[in-house]
């Protein structure tokens, strides 16, 4: 207690308890994801007990042929699912936003459901939607890929349209009347006025839609074939055998691969844009 | 000399209603080329709806606009020779001054050399020069006001749609735009259309006003007129403050009126109203021109109201309120009937707002010609 200032109000980080308990918050969050990558480099066929450092479970990993393709199947997914639901889930908010029309309470409750509806049932309900209309499940890759792209969506869209509606309330809908006063025709005024308030919303809403799609497992589960495996359902079926560090490399190697392209957003959108769209 | 010019804007039997609401009814008026029109009225009055159908954003629910003898019926904002500035200035805070400026015409598909010289002559004309690479979040309220103007007159409008242009701007601030916006009309002689709820702005800019109150026009008049000659007691009270007393008209000749209030007595007046003997009517007394005296000054007080051909415009109260506001101080005296009536009298020497105070018994007196009659 001497010879030190007082603390301010606001002074958070100079107070013991707080900086412990942000400490305990983030070992509780980031230890499991920390031991598994530390684990992906352990010399040891169980993977319980640390045998010595070794990177030939990486080695292996890449060269397991189903677990690449299972890899590029779920990267693919994401990437396409990403796209549609961006485009999806723009235009559905800006029509809630702009337009009014009969049942638009409906329409909106209705488009949010897929984040409502437990995952199990959305899964189930394609299942049998996908069997009911005879969904074709040999076609060539990527096509073969679509029923799971299509379920991807419905439960992406909704979130980039909750974000992009939330960014669309900061609007000043005079910008948009300046722009069209100073003939813009109504194309010009969307593209040069609107989508830039909304970009920092269309990015946060891409990263979302782009890690739900890669690690969905429960719906994916159930609207895969035996050829369309994604990388969770993979490591699922690698689990329930034994648990080897090859698992653990090709988690780091995803767990990498999406921080590295959230931090490439980051920096395209700078950190302000992201967190400004909410 | 703006008398003989065609009108610009012709507005015939406009009516806009929303739902069940009506926000403008049947409106018609003509605003002449190189006018400074302003709307005035309190919000929700209509005015800006008005403004807004002249723009192109609302549609009339019937009626006709036309501009420059056009009919606007079906002519959608970005084909109308007319610019707005809006309320929020609607600045595009993604762009440059420069980009936000030369927005119009790059979407019209001017040529780069032209959109530079225009750019450079409107932020001149606005005094923006040397800020051609700011965004608009580095500058401050002014500032983007003014890039709001350049930007719309460098499309060079055949008329300037102006919204609440002086609401978001401090006191001083106001004050020096009034007096620039009013030059730069000048300068550029674009007809200026202005939107405000803001008297002293409407009296200080217009060329002639139009007073708007539920929808309607209540009084349209140059700001001298519709201070001095109010048509009702809406615009009367609104434009300026004034005291308001009922009354019966129990004489009116040509060269001389009376008329008989309960609450301040009889109200002499040295020309004819015109209006049906014994009607109720309104007489309007704006407080500086009433004049205080102290009680005792009986004799000087006589001879300066001696001006009405028939009687004495006096009366006696207890002041009962006071603010001093510096130039002037405002006097709220209750007369002998009980109503309080306000009077405002200039600091002409520095220990002026020292001759009355609370509780004092005073005389007031005012000029023949000082009342105006309001028959609604």
């Amino acid at each position: 207690m001497f010879n030190r200032t007082a603390i301010a109000p606001l002074e958070y980080t100079r107070k013991l308890w707080m900086r412990s308990w942000v400490g305990l918050t983030m070992l509780f969050l980031y230890a499991p994801l920390i031991v598994l990558m530390i684990f992906s480099f352990n010399d040891s066929k169980r993977n319980v007990v640390w045998k010595g450092f070794t990177l030939k479970y990486y080695e292996k990993a890449l060269n397991n042929d189903g677990l690449v393709e299972a890899m590029v199947n779920s990267l693919t997914i994401a990437f396409l699912a990403t796209i549609v639901s961006l485009v999806i889930g723009a235009l559905a908010a800006v029509m809630l936003w702009r337009f009014r029309f009969p049942f638009k309470g409906l329409v909106e409750g209705t488009m949010s459901l897929p984040i409502i509806v437990p995952e199990i049932c959305l899964g189930v309900a394609f299942l049998i939607f996908f069997a009911k209309i005879d969904w074709p499940t040999d076609l060539p890759w990527p096509l073969n890929l679509s029923a799971i792209t299509i379920a991807h969506i419905t439960f992406c869209f909704p979130f980039v349209a909750m974000v992009v509606r939330a960014r669309l309330a900061s609007f000043n809908k005079e910008e948009e009347e300046a722009a069209k006063d100073l003939g813009a025709t109504e194309w010009q005024a969307f593209r040069d006025v609107l989508l830039p308030h909304l970009k920092p919303s269309l990015v946060a809403g891409a990263l979302l839609a782009f890690t739900l799609s890669l690690d969905d497992f429960v719906i994916t589960f159930f609207t895969s074939g035996p050829d369309t495996i994604t990388f969770p359902v993979k490591v699922y079926s690698m689990v329930r055998f034994s648990v080897t560090p090859e698992v653990n490399a090709a988690s780091t190697i995803l767990i990498i691969l999406t921080v590295v392209l959230t931090f490439i957003a980051l920096r395209y959108q700078g950190v302000k844009g992201i967190s400004d769209a909410h | 000399m703006t008398e003989t010019k065609e009108p610009i804007i012709q507005i015939r039997n406009v009516s806009k209603r929303f739902g069940k609401v009506t926000a403008v009814d049947n409106i018609s008026l003509d605003i002449r080329a190189g006018e400074f029109f302003v709307l005035l009225g309190p919000s929700g009055c209509g005015k800006t709806t008005l403004l807004r159908m002249i723009a192109g954003f609302e549609l009339p629910t019937e009626g006709q606009i036309l501009i420059d003898g056009q009919d606007m019926s079906l002519v959608p904002p970005n084909k109308r020779p007319v610019n707005m500035v809006f309320q929020s200035y609607a600045v595009f805070p993604h762009m440059n001054v420069t980009e936000n400026v030369g927005y119009g015409l790059r979407i019209s598909g001017v040529s780069k050399g032209e959109i530079r010289d225009r750019v450079a002559e409107a932020l001149e004309l606005v005094k923006l020069g040397g800020f051609e690479d700011r965004m608009p979040d580095q500058m401050s309220g002014g500032q983007r006001q003014r890039v709001a103007l350049a930007r719309s007159l460098v499309m060079r409008p055949k008329v300037l749609l102006l919204d609440e242009p002086l609401s978001a701007l401090d006191a001083k601030l106001r004050a020096q735009m009034q007096f620039e916006l009013a030059d730069l009309q000048d300068k550029v002689g674009i007809t200026f259309v202005t939107v405000t709820h803001d008297q002293d702005e409407a009296l200080s800019m217009a060329s002639r006003v139009a007073v708007i109150n539920k929808g309607e026009v209540a009084q349209l008049a140059p700001p001298s007129d519709l201070y001095e000659y109010p048509a009702n007691r809406f615009v009367a009270d609104f434009v300026g403050s004034v005291n308001i007393f009922e009354g019966t008209l129990t004489l009116d000749e040509p060269d001389k009126a009376a008329v008989d209030c309960p609450g301040l007595g009889k109200v002499y007046l040295n020309h004819g109203v015109t209006g049906p003997h014994g009607a109720n009517v309104w007489i309007a007394l704006r407080p500086e021109k009433i004049y205080l005296h102290v009680p005792g000054e009986g004799k000087a007080v006589r001879a300066a109201a001696q001006d009405a051909p028939d009687g004495h415009n006096l009366a006696r109260g207890t002041i009962k309120g006071m603010s001093y506001l510096g130039d002037i101080t405002l006097y709220d005296i209750q007369l002998e009937g009980g109503q309080i009536i306000r009077v405002s009298r200039p600091n002409l020497s520095r220990h002026d707002q020292e001759d009355f105070t609370w509780d004092d018994k005073v005389s007031m007196h005012w000029r023949a010609d000082s009342p105006v009659v309001l028959l609604s």
